[in-house]
């Protein structure tokens, strides 16, 4: 019976919403008003070739501070909760393929999430997924090896620096301009390494925190404590 | 047609595994593929026939075949929210079995009223 209607109620809402999209809301339509402007003058604006990093960091950068703000509540939360929970320590020992395949891909994996998060302005990704790919490395060398630990200490420092980075840029940008993130270095040319102004220092700090603050949450749901 | 077909789907599994199941792992399962399929739906709303990415990554592209940018930079907010709940809901169940020594939500009794 309950699992009857655990079936057929998502079923009905299944249904309902189909029949909504398909006689109201169709496919492949143009519904664009303010991102028609974001288009057009997105690249002369901010020099980013990437026009979703623009919106990201530039036209709705509150946004992303409030989304860095979570993140990092969400890791403070995570450790304060997991405080003092017990670990069970099995002994998994990987695999020496696993082991030395992951001690030469380690520096490459690490290198590969800085490239993400300095070209965000001009390829797909930007700080979240380089950091997230930071944090990826770090998960294979804990995995790949049993007694291996970050310090946490340093985690927490790089963390913290680069939030403070990401606000002192806006600070700067209220103080010259007189608007909280503001872009005040040149947009330099489009398709450019050094070009749209503080987007890529931004994503820099961004990935930074991420990567730290990802790396260390791992650590922390990883490492036996006494 | 078929992105909304698919999103829909995600939507009505996950909301078949959060009402039916017991395992709290795999009621968060169920809340994961609803966020999924929200993402998807909000991006395929969006898209123009033809259209292509918003990068302008050659000197050709015009911004008249792309498709909308701001819904991909909301779904990407959304995704790293997505994220951290899904950190602090499994930080809770971790505690919660080291609490009770069980995951099946119908033995936490001290939940009903």
């Amino acid at each position: 019976m309950k699992r009857l209607f655990a079936i057929l109620f998502p079923l009905l809402i299944i249904i309902v919403f189909l029949y909504i999209m398909k006689n109201y809301i169709p496919f492949c339509v143009d519904r664009m008003v303010v991102a028609k402007h974001y288009l057009t003058e997105g690249l002369p604006e901010t020099g980013s070739t990437n026009i979703v990093t623009s919106i990201v960091v530039l036209y709705r950068g509150f946004d992303t501070l409030g989304e860095v703000t979570v993140l990092f509540l969400a890791a403070l939360g995570f450790g304060a909760i997991l405080e003092g929970a017990k670990k069970k320590t099995k002994e998994i020992v990987a695999s020496p393929i696993v082991r030395i395949s992951t001690r030469y891909l380690f520096p490459f994996i690490i290198m590969f999430g800085v490239y993400i998060f300095l070209h965000g302005h001009l390829t797909p990704g930007g700080g979240f997924p380089g950091g997230v790919i930071i944090a990826a490395g770090i998960l294979l060398m804990y995995l790949a090896y049993k007694d291996f630990r970050i310090d946490h200490t340093k985690f927490k420092i790089t963390e913290s620096l680069a939030g403070i980075i990401f606000v002192g840029i806006g600070l700067v940008g209220l103080a010259i301009y007189g608007s909280f993130l503001a872009n005040f270095l040149p947009e330099g040319l489009p398709r450019q390494i050094f070009s749209a102004g503080i987007i890529p220092l931004i994503y820099i700090a961004i990935g930074f925190k991420v990567g730290s603050e990802l790396g260390g949450l791992v650590g922390e749901g990883l490492e036996d404590k006494e | 047609m078929i992105f909304y077909i698919g999103s829909g789907l995600l939507i009505g599994i996950g909301l078949y595994g959060m009402l039916y199941k017991r395992n709290l792992i795999k009621i968060i399962i169920g809340l994961d593929f609803i966020e999924t399929g929200v993402n998807i739906l909000i991006i395929s709303l969006c898209y123009v026939k033809g259209g292509t990415a918003p990068i302008f990554s050659l000197p050709s592209l015009k911004p008249s075949q792309m498709v909308d940018p701001l819904p991909q930079a909301l779904v990407l907010t959304a995704i790293v929210i997505g994220v951290a709940v899904l950190a602090m809901a499994l930080s809770i169940v971790v505690r919660i079995y080291d609490k009770r020594k069980t995951m099946d939500i119908s033995k936490l009794k001290r939940l009903k009223w």
